[in-house]
């Protein structure tokens, strides 16, 4: 259990608005997990009605949300302590913990079990799966107890375009896991780049970040060696007749420059050295740090950009690259 | 009836802006609840005709 320390204020005498609720559902990371669903559930190519299209969409949305409500109970308290999160409404006292939990609770069978009803029954288990692994694997056990947190726990983020491919097709083929693992790939580099300038917050919360655990010499050669990684997976749609041409070039250029900016990060000082500016903005950073930040930023346009063009090839129906090759089918 | 009323807390609290904020938090997380709640059972009427409206109509006579 959490532990619920004086980092978390008693109930502040601002009323709680309906924007706060919504707050709890962490919009941003929504929306990231409705576009990655929308696009594993498109590239399935199956037939599927329209309205039940969207709602599964809704409720890989409304699934991602119940699990952000679920955290920011869970984790209230170390939210208070850091700049980033304190001013979520659990810790700043907005919103009591309890509303959180039962709030959580009940989108989560809400969207399971309208998954299964409406759609099919192997979306809503990986939808429930999921909400688990996120919830409890990630939140309650890996993310105070390991450095790895972020890479194992990032196998919830990267479930999403299964649980798309599974609601349209009914099955999940190896392209809907190859989707998968490119989410999966894509996470350390990215959070790694954001933690190693706000490695101080994570230090005074006591959540094992790499850069806290193991350095940030050490974090910034595996960021490079994961991009090494990332980025030929990032080709491999294109050759297991999932990506089209523009596929090939878009995840070719990109993954060149996302090498790049990993080598430069590595070559860096990134989180060497504590911020002076202890409540700056989040974004604002030193200029030794000013290579972790274009990585972190660089990584969000990478990973939107993929899967725009796979979800543009299958809407206008471009012919994949296998299909363009000589004897192609 | 020369004695004085006991003088009533309401006066400052309906000058405070506080119940005021509160009733209106709560006005709009209602509303936004309510809507909600009419959109969910909107989309179970439509997921429903969808999913069972050509089986009704293919079912044997």
């Amino acid at each position: 259990m959490a532990t619920m320390t004086s980092a978390i204020p008693a109930t502040t005498d601002t009323p709680a608005r309906w924007q706060d609720y919504l707050q709890l559902l962490k919009p941003r990371v929504m929306s990231l997990v409705v576009f990655t669903g929308a696009t594993g559930l498109v590239c399935a190519k199956a037939p599927i009605h329209p309205l039940l299209g969207a709602v599964a969409v809704l409720c890989i949305a409304v699934g991602a949300g119940a699990s952000g409500a679920l955290n920011m109970w869970y984790d209230a308290d170390i939210d208070g302590q850091m700049r980033r999160t304190r001013g979520r409404p659990v810790p700043a006292g907005r919103i009591q913990g309890v509303e959180a939990l039962t709030m959580g609770v009940i989108l989560s069978l809400l969207s399971v079990m309208f998954m299964g009803v409406a759609v099919n029954w192997l979306a809503a288990g990986l939808l429930a799966f999921t909400i688990f692994f996120y919830a409890v694997v990630y939140t309650m056990w890996l993310k105070r107890w390991t450095a790895q947190n972020i890479v194992i726990g990032g196998l919830a983020g990267a479930l999403p375009p299964v649980i798309g491919w599974a609601a349209a097709a009914g099955e999940v083929p190896l392209n809907a896991w190859l989707l998968c693992a490119i989410i999966f790939m894509w996470t350390p580099a990215h959070f790694w780049a954001l933690a190693l300038y706000t490695s101080e917050d994570y230090e005074k919360a006591g959540v094992p970040m790499m850069p806290v655990v193991a350095g940030p010499a050490s974090t910034r050669r595996q960021i490079f060696i994961y991009s090494l990684l990332f980025a030929p997976l990032c080709l491999v749609p294109a050759f297991t007749g999932l990506g089209g041409r523009v596929y090939l070039a878009v995840a070719a250029t990109g993954g060149l420059i996302f090498v790049i900016l990993a080598w430069r990060v590595w070559r860096s000082r990134a989180g060497d050295s504590a911020d002076p500016r202890r409540d700056s903005g989040l974004y604002d950073v030193r200029a030794g740090a000013k290579d972790a930040r274009n990585l972190f930023a660089f990584s969000i346009l990478y990973l939107t950009l993929i899967f725009a063009t796979l979800l543009a090839e299958a809407v206008l129906g471009l012919p994949t690259f296998l299909n363009l090759l000589p004897g192609g089918a | 009836m020369s004695e004085p009323e006991a003088p009533q807390d309401t006066p400052a609290e309906a000058t405070s802006p506080q119940p005021r904020l509160m009733s209106k938090a709560h006005r709009g997380r209602n509303i936004a609840l309510a809507l909600g709640l009419v959109a969910f059972a909107i989309l179970v009427f439509l997921v429903t005709v969808v999913r069972l409206g050509a089986n009704v109509l293919d079912r044997p006579l």
